[in-house]
């Protein structure tokens, strides 16, 4: 079969992806061993595989992986600087926002896109972000409260 | 959302007169918000699941699922199949032995029927499983499915469990479930012959005579749906042989030990050559309280010698994964004028799908955990679990309880509305008290009835109290004027177990390092509730140490201690009084040295944030050199200790929930604007991750009350397999929540503490119907409350 070659940055290294035909940005990332960002429906419905791609918020289970050729993608992987949570993993971890975890790199995710353009979000601002994000176990209490705190630690920084 | 009451031992701590009683309440790491001790690893996504775990050479394993709901398979032609470049294994019923057992994760011999093989000649409802195909590439094996050439000959299904006990409806199983290892017949189908998994009655009192005292009867019949659990993480493994020919599985489980005898049995190879490893688990809920894919890839593993990787898909999980029983439950009861509750019935017809797994627990459950949360003189129950042609229930957070509570409570409110009292008034008047013993656990001894249950701890008074004044019950509120709105409140409450009474063992062993930390190595599965967090801190505090000192492990069955595994609200109570248990042992051992170092009586010493106390304050030495002096000096031995912990008891949380709703006459949509949730859990081991639990519990029965059911077409096909048909609550449709925790003190439990996990799964359903009562005078039955059935109610108005 035809393999296709791309270049791309992911989490701040320049990578070439050797892709099967077909294969979506999701499958290439575990391809990659970066296997934080998860697979859940598959079907784009519940945002547990979210990244940035070029600074937008997209769901990796519905994107061909070669439509991010030449793109500057970060995953939940890039977030932590030499070993140091970001603040948004930092107010997930404080809020007791994990309990499963399957969702919440999906949710770390979404709030990185939410809170570049809404540093001081309100509660009901922080809900319509994470609408689409689907978690099981939490009930949102904590999630939500989570952003609000990561917005706060965001600032102070 | 933002008010979390929360006062720490604020229980009733006054009933002295035990061991633990000086503890509680003064504790340095129990009671505290720690931090969960896996947080890192879930907020930086590293690869800690069994999904991400990878081998060299690792195969992908595919399933070939059933078309049909009913029928024999005449041929299977898997040449083509195998033929394909990069297949490296295609199994049918043909290649496998057929071993008779239940996919039930309970302790045994497990109190499911014996129905279910690997793979059989006959399949029983769309998406049972057919072939198992192992390939180099996922896309190979998924073409490799599609080149599985098989004959059918299609039978009669059914898929009402009414018409299932009916004679003459299709018979699904035949009564041959003779234990393959032990030649017992335990595993019996109740009556094959009427498609009846399972069947059970209890009796209190003389429930006739009782009856005729009653100045008002009130009836009715409720009906509760086919959910999912929707579990984000799919059922997945990964199966291998290692170097020694040993077969290691590690799988997204509950119940790493039940799995392993199960898979010896089904794949007929002694336990001593299987290893089941438990790595994080992203969910539970029950699905995953069963062996479900770790034969699969095991067959293939022996068969190829190679790993195999299975993971369910979305889709799969919504076809051929496992659900709750939907039932259909009828409530008769008698009341005296006054508002006392003379006598309770509940008839629960449960349909068990396929195959009966914890059918006749479930149902079971569904009064024997509910009817006791109400005093009466006579009380009688039956529950029937039928088989049918559609997937398989099993267990779900709750059990059973979630069914029972939605037509229990329901009732509740219809005698009280009968009685024109308040519902609130009526349960205070009714509801089951501290010392109560358990009208449901009756045994004979001598030819004298007795229950073996007692409730010594029972903080529903205090539930009742505090989340009415939280919620403002009985207080005036904007009722809405119909155009479009209409608001109403309405409340419930229930109760749970913590553990299955007599059928748990948990537990941990616990070893010194020499820096002075401590490996706590559980048999106790953390599925997201937190438990590896809840025992590390019954560790830490029972040995004098802080969170850092504790390292948590996984379940390894190589390694581990036995455990049941998580389910039925045990882990706190169960794995948390064996945790208890070892470590006070490991501490006994560490001030046997440092009594013998400093010339002091043990029982005189305690260890206070590592440091060695004796009578005359702080001593110059701590934990680090105990451990060094046995490792390296004169005391020489490794500080180590097990402990575990069963008991016959099921001490009972509480849980009492308040919710204000809003519908809508003109669309029928029903919204929840408001819930108080007040759990007795005895103690708050972690009030963080008890108010989670609390809270999630909640939003999931909101989802029962409102909107998820797995629907069918008329061939027994999944209509909605998928989050975009099946809807689970999202942020938007969370109301404002206010979450309260109690403290009974449950003197059994380590430091006074129940359960948490389930029991508040089960008031929000029942609540919601009796908040739309309120709001609009229509009586709703049954679930979801879909806006169909409130226009309907409204339009028969």
């Amino acid at each position: 079969m035809p393999e296709l070659e791309i270049v791309l940055t992911v989490n701040g290294r320049a990578v070439r992806w050797h892709l099967e035909p077909g294969e979506t940005l999701l499958e290439a990332l575990h391809a990659h061993h970066l296997k934080g960002t998860k697979l859940i429906c598959g079907t784009g419905d519940c945002c547990g595989c979210g990244v940035m791609l070029n600074g937008n918020s997209i769901n990796a289970c519905c994107m061909l992986a070669a439509q991010a050729e030449d793109g500057d993608l970060l995953t939940v992987e890039g977030l932590a600087q030499n070993g140091k949570l970001h603040p948004i993993q930092e107010a997930f971890a404080q809020e007791g926002a994990a309990q499963c975890g399957y969702c919440t790199p999906g949710f770390i995710m979404r709030a990185y896109a939410f809170l570049q353009e809404h540093p001081h979000p309100d509660e009901a601002e922080v809900r319509a972000a994470l609408a689409g994000n689907i978690c099981r176990c939490t009930g949102y209490v904590k999630p939500v409260a989570a952003v609000l705190r990561a917005a706060e630690l965001m600032q102070e920084q | 959302m933002d008010n979390e009451y929360y006062e720490p031992g604020g229980g009733n701590i006054a009933d002295a007169g035990h061991q633990y009683a000086r503890q509680i309440g003064r504790t340095r790491v129990v009671g505290q918000k720690e931090r969960r001790v896996d947080a890192r690893p879930l907020v930086t996504g590293a690869p800690v699941y069994a999904a991400e775990y990878e081998q060299p050479n690792m195969l992908h394993a595919r399933i070939l699922h059933s078309p049909h709901a009913h029928a024999n398979i005449l041929h299977i032609d898997t040449s083509k199949a195998n033929a394909l470049p990069g297949v490296r294994a295609v199994l049918t019923h043909e290649d496998l032995p057929r071993v008779a057992h239940s996919t039930a994760g309970q302790p045994y011999p497990e109190t499911s029927p014996y129905d279910a093989y690997l793979l059989d000649r006959r399949v029983r409802y769309v998406g049972d499983w057919v072939a198992f195909v192992a390939a180099d590439t996922p896309a190979i094996a998924e073409e490799a499915l599609s080149m599985i050439a098989v004959e059918y000959e299609v039978l009669p299904a059914v898929f009402d469990p009414l018409e299932a006990m009916r004679e003459g409806a299709p018979q699904l199983h035949d009564p041959d479930t003779t234990h393959p290892i032990s030649g017992q017949h335990f595993g019996d189908i109740y009556d094959a012959a009427h498609n009846l998994a399972a069947h059970e009655e209890i009796h209190h009192g003389d429930f006739a005579a009782t009856m005729r005292e009653a100045d008002i009867v009130v009836e009715g019949e409720y009906r509760v749906p086919f959910i999912s659990h929707a579990v984000l993480e799919p059922h997945v493994c990964v199966a291998y042989l290692d170097g020694y020919d040993r077969l290691i599985v590690v799988s997204s489980t509950q119940v790493p030990y039940h799995t392993r005898r199960q898979l010896a049995a089904v794949l007929q190879l002694p336990i001593s050559r299987i290893r089941v490893v438990k790595p994080r688990v992203g969910g539970g809920f029950g699905s995953k309280q069963e062996m479900v894919l770790e034969p699969v890839a095991a067959a293939l593993a022996l068969n190829t010698r190679q790993p195999v990787r299975i993971e369910y898909s979305r889709q799969e999980e919504f076809t051929a994964g496992r659900f709750r029983h939907p039932m259909i439950i009828r409530m008769r009861s008698g009341v005296k004028r006054d508002g006392t509750l003379l006598a309770l019935s509940m008839h629960s017809i449960g349909n068990a799908g396929a195959y009966g797994t914890h059918s006749f627990t479930v149902t079971r459950s569904t009064g024997h955990k509910t009817l006791c949360l109400y005093r009466a003189k006579a009380y009688a129950f039956r529950a029937d679990a039928a088989y049918t042609n559609l997937p398989i229930t099993g267990a779900m957070r709750g059990y059973g309880a979630p069914q029972g509570f939605f037509a229990l409570e329901s009732h509740i409110d219809e005698i009280a509305h009968r009685l024109n009292m308040d519902p609130l008034e009526f349960r205070r008047k009714n509801h089951v008290q501290k010392g109560d013993w358990d009208p449901m656990e009756m045994v004979e001894e001598d030819g004298v009835w007795r229950s073996k249950r007692q409730f010594r701890s029972c903080g529903l008074p205090q539930c009742l109290e505090r989340g009415s004044a939280a919620f403002g019950w009985g207080k005036p509120f904007d009722r809405g004027d119909g155009k479009p709105f209409r608001r109403g409140r309405g409340m419930a409450t229930a109760m749970q177990g913590s553990g299955v009474a007599s059928f748990e063992l948990g537990g941990a062993s616990i070893k010194l390092n020499e820096d002075g930390s401590f490996n706590v190595m559980t048999g106790a599965t953390d599925i997201g509730q937190g438990s590896d967090t809840i025992l590390a801190q019954i560790a830490a505090e029972a040995l004098g140490v802080d969170m850092g000192k504790i390292i948590m492990h996984s379940v390894d069955t190589d390694s581990s201690v036995f455990d049941y595994g998580s389910y039925a609200s045990s882990t706190t109570y169960i794995s948390g009084g064996g945790v208890k248990v070892a470590a006070d042992r490991v501490r006994k051992q560490v001030l046997d040295v440092a009594g013998d170092l400093l010339d002091c009586s043990p029982e005189d010493m305690s260890i206070v944030d590592s440091v060695i106390y004796t009578p005359r304050g702080p001593s110059h030495l701590t934990v680090a050199d105990i451990a060094s002096e046995t490792l390296y000096g004169k005391h020489r031995q490794q500080i180590m200790a097990k402990g575990d912990f069963w008991t016959d008891d099921s001490p009972a949380p509480f849980f009492a929930q308040f919710v204000e709703v809003e519908v809508d006459t003109e669309t029928g949509r029903v919204r929840v604007t408001r819930a108080v949730n007040a759990l007795d859990l005895g103690k708050a081991i972690n009030p963080t991750l008890a108010s989670g639990q609390v809270e999630g519990a909640v939003a999931m029965a909101l989802g029962y009350a409102l909107s998820e059911e797995v629907k069918f077409d008329e061939q027994g096909r999944v209509r909605n397999a998928g989050f975009a048909d099946y809807k689970v609550m999202s942020t938007l449709d969370m109301p404002e929540m206010t979450t309260i925790l109690i403290e009974d003190t449950e003197y059994s439990g380590p430091f006074g503490a129940k359960s948490a996990g389930e029991v508040p799964t089960n008031g929000m359903a029942p609540a919601v119907a009796n908040a739309i009562q309120d709001a609009l005078g229509v009586r709703i039955r049954s679930l979801p409350i879909t806006p169909e059935k409130i226009l309907q109610a409204l339009d028969e108005l």
